[in-house]
């Protein structure tokens, strides 16, 4: 037996790891996106699905070459790029050109991520990087929505809200489901709801930005509506009828740009939705969750410096 | 299910099923004992027998100086052949006694059961404590009468036995609970004498259902001892941890568990106690788990102190295929050594094994910020940003994010999804810190 014992191995402990890596948790957040894929692909068909190649696959070639360009290790295999790409896809309108859609997703993946010194030193989401982008760039075409099932151009419903056509408002049903004029991947609430739930119960993000962002958004919506002596339906639009729940439970609780303390990170949801209504009822555009998450991810080194939690046995507590 | 416990924590799978239902048995009587002279934490002993002393079990042989010390006691009886320097399993080389077995293995006739353990004061317990060599067997091996020892200005408000047992593997403590429930319980109430404090608790994992209903029915209708089931979550066996999982108390930072009004001890410990004080018997053995996916039939095993962890890995049927790893203690805390040629001590409570595992090596990637290490901690830091700053060298600044407070528990590397060894970096900042303040004195 003591020939064995000339090659054991020396570590320092711990000695056993959880099975999750990188890999196997954007995996799983490539499974969460899944059920909102398929609604997109049922309503906006195939103009969806070009998008949505496009992107996927312009992000994993943008981050192969940037990464031989720098001489860094090649990374793709960690899913990342896969998802910034679908990510982007799914915030963009599904009749964008192609063209567009690649020369968005390069600046998400280039200018959001790799310029940084790639996962994990971005300061943005790389993927509303490239929304931003795109938005600035061709305002017009980045507006310019599809109803589903069909090709005719319609209004969102945070749009028809803008513009007070309340007469013209998809039934609840009908955002919960999907069946309604929007970014891709952002219309159908059960099915980002679905996905959110899944990462929930995976561990991979937690509930504090997800609830805070959507619940101050609720809260903050309801007084508006009361105030203007609208029902309930109307915080209820705001929640299931923009980009709102697609930017909670996928972008904004995005690991690299958000907070690390848990304090921080209920600020950062607050934070998130406070912008995000202000945007929406006095801003210009008609949806704000892109920009407002932008906003929130300059200030999270901030949040994460000022919020440095107690350390066990800090403060002195006796029950 | 209970809500007692700590804030963090992980929940590694446990493995005890490999040896939760194996009753301790008697290990083979060692034909060599290695005894080191230091096996617990204060002033080392010196031996009072020369090489060529015949001893009999249970004699002292070696004792230390001072007040933080305790007493090493032969473990079988034969003859002193050498005192020789050996690997310890804490990592250094120590000079050892070596006692060859005479195979008789006859107890010393000064040992005699106490008539009346009722009547003896505190300080006699403690004297009794001291000279039995009791150290706490969780693993630290802090001599134990220090810690009755009152304190000015601190006072116990509740003595603590850990019956937690959170690395994975590990059985030991959970066999004592079952096999000798009534010598913790004795012990505890000798504990709770010799401090003058009114109140016990034995906190136990939720993941040992049968030795909490064994408890809880030996204490029931018991003023004094009280049984905690604990949510099953690692390192609830942390001193600190388990002390505020049973009693919402935290050590303040820096404190003792003193500071907090509590003092720890393993459940081991206090059966230990009971067998000094009521049958005068020194500590000279141990139930040590010897498991793991690279050892042929795991076991708990009664070992007395000084047996190589070879007549261990032996008796156990030898090596399960091609090992990896042999760890002293835990998967969690435990530390590896290079070789099975060293003693069992005071504080080894588990020998684990092994298997080389086909594992795909995964490179460590950037820091994703996922905040897991975060949300694991128990001490409540942040791993990432204390190696992020260790990376760099600034020790200073580890040093102001609260470095010195790291446990090293280890949950921070186990849940990281990125591969970093976090809790690697910490201790190498620890070194570096203490390393400057030395420098600052001189």
């Amino acid at each position: 037996m003591n020939n064995q014992e000339n090659m054991l191995i020396l570590s320092s402990s711990p000695h056993i790891h959880s099975p999750q890596n990188v890999t196997s948790a954007m995996r799983d957040v490539l499974i969460a996106l899944i059920p909102a894929l398929l609604v997109s692909l049922y309503f906006f068909g195939l103009p969806a699905a070009m998008v949505i190649a496009t992107c996927v696959i312009v992000a994993v070639l943008s981050e192969i070459v940037a990464q031989k360009i720098m001489k860094r290790d090649v990374t793709v295999n960690d899913y990342s790029a896969v998802i910034t790409g679908l990510l982007l896809a799914f915030c963009l309108p599904p009749a964008l050109p192609l063209w567009m859609a690649a020369v968005g997703t390069i600046a998400a993946v280039i200018i959001g991520k790799q310029l940084f010194g790639g996962l994990g030193n971005n300061i943005f989401n790389p993927a509303l990087v490239g929304r931003a982008f795109l938005l600035a760039s061709w305002p017009l075409a980045m507006t310019t929505w599809t109803a589903p099932l069909d090709t005719i151009t319609t209004a969102t419903p945070m749009g028809l809200l803008k513009e007070a056509s309340a007469q013209h408002l998809p039934s609840i049903s009908q955002l919960f489901v999907g069946n309604v004029g929007g970014s891709i991947g952002e219309t159908s609430a059960i099915a980002l709801i679905i996905g959110g739930l899944y990462l929930l119960y995976k561990g991979h993000i937690g509930w504090r930005i997800p609830f805070t962002y959507i619940g101050t958004v609720f809260v903050l919506t309801s007084i508006f509506g009361a105030v203007q002596g609208l029902g309930i339906w109307y915080p209820l639009y705001h929640l299931f009828g923009g980009g709102l729940l697609l930017g909670a439970f996928f972008m904004a609780t995005d690991w690299v740009s958000s907070p690390i303390t848990q304090r921080g990170r209920i600020i950062f949801g607050i934070g998130c939705g406070l912008l995000t209504v202000l945007i929406r009822l006095k801003g210009g555009y008609p949806e704000g969750v892109c920009y407002s998450i932008l906003l929130m991810n300059v200030v999270t080194p901030l949040i994460d410096r000022y919020t440095k939690g107690r350390i066990f046995g800090g403060v002195k507590k006796h029950a | 299910m209970s809500k007692n416990t700590f804030k963090g924590g992980i929940h590694p799978p446990d493995h005890k099923e490999l040896t939760n239902a194996l009753a301790s048995v008697p290990a083979k009587l060692p034909e060599k004992v290695y005894l080191p002279l230091s096996q617990h934490i204060g002033a080392p002993c010196s031996p009072i027998v020369q090489i060529g002393d015949e001893v009999l079990k249970g004699q002292k042989i070696a004792e230390g100086k001072g007040f933080v010390t305790s007493p090493i006691h032969a473990s079988i009886s034969g003859k002193i052949v050498s005192i020789e320097k050996k690997q310890h399993p804490g990592g250094n080389f120590v000079d050892c006694i070596v006692i060859e077995s005479d195979g008789k293995d006859q107890w010393i006739d000064t040992i005699k059961p106490n008539l009346n353990p009722e009547a003896l004061s505190p300080e006699e317990l403690r004297t009794i404590v001291f000279e039995a060599g009791i150290v706490g067997m969780g693993g630290a091996a802090f001599p134990s009468h220090v810690k009755y020892a009152p304190a000015e200005g601190k006072k116990a408000d509740f003595i603590i036995l850990n019956g937690v047992e959170c690395e994975p593997f590990l059985t030991s403590d959970h066999r004592l609970m079952l096999e000798k429930a009534e010598r913790v319980i004795a012990g505890l109430r000798y504990i709770l004498k010799s401090v003058g404090c009114e109140k016990g608790i034995i906190g136990i994992e939720e993941n040992k259902p049968d030795a909490i209903s064994l408890f809880e029915e030996l204490t029931v209708n018991d003023a004094i001892i009280n049984v905690k089931p604990l949510y099953e979550k690692y390192p609830q066996g942390s001193e600190k941890q388990l002390i505020y999982a049973c009693t919402q108390r935290e050590v303040p930072v820096g404190g003792l568990p003193l500071d907090a009004g509590v003092i720890v001890n393993n459940v081991g410990t206090a059966a230990a106690i009971a067998d000094a004080v009521e049958l005068g018997l020194p500590m000279i053995e141990r139930i040590v788990t010897v498991s793991g996916t690279g050892i042929t039939n795991p076991a708990n095993l009664l070992v007395r102190f000084g047996t190589l962890f070879s007549d261990l890995i032996e008796q156990c049927g030898g090596y399960n295929g091609d090992i990896e790893r042999l760890i002293c203690g835990g998967l969690m805390m435990g530390k590896t050594v290079y070789t099975a040629d060293m003693p069992v001590v005071k504080g080894t409570s588990g020998i684990v094994i092994l298997k080389k595992a086909d594992e795909n090596k995964v490179r460590e990637f950037n820091c994703v910020r996922c905040a897991k290490c975060v949300d694991a901690c128990p001490a409540f830091l942040e791993p990432t940003t204390i190696v992020k700053l260790a990376k760099r060298g600034l020790w200073e600044e580890a040093q102001n994010n609260n470095a010195l407070s790291c446990i090293e528990c280890g949950c921070c590397v186990y849940v990281c999804p990125a591969n970093i060894p976090l809790v690697q970096y910490i201790r190498r900042s620890k070194q570096a810190i203490a390393a400057l303040k030395a420098k600052a004195k001189n």
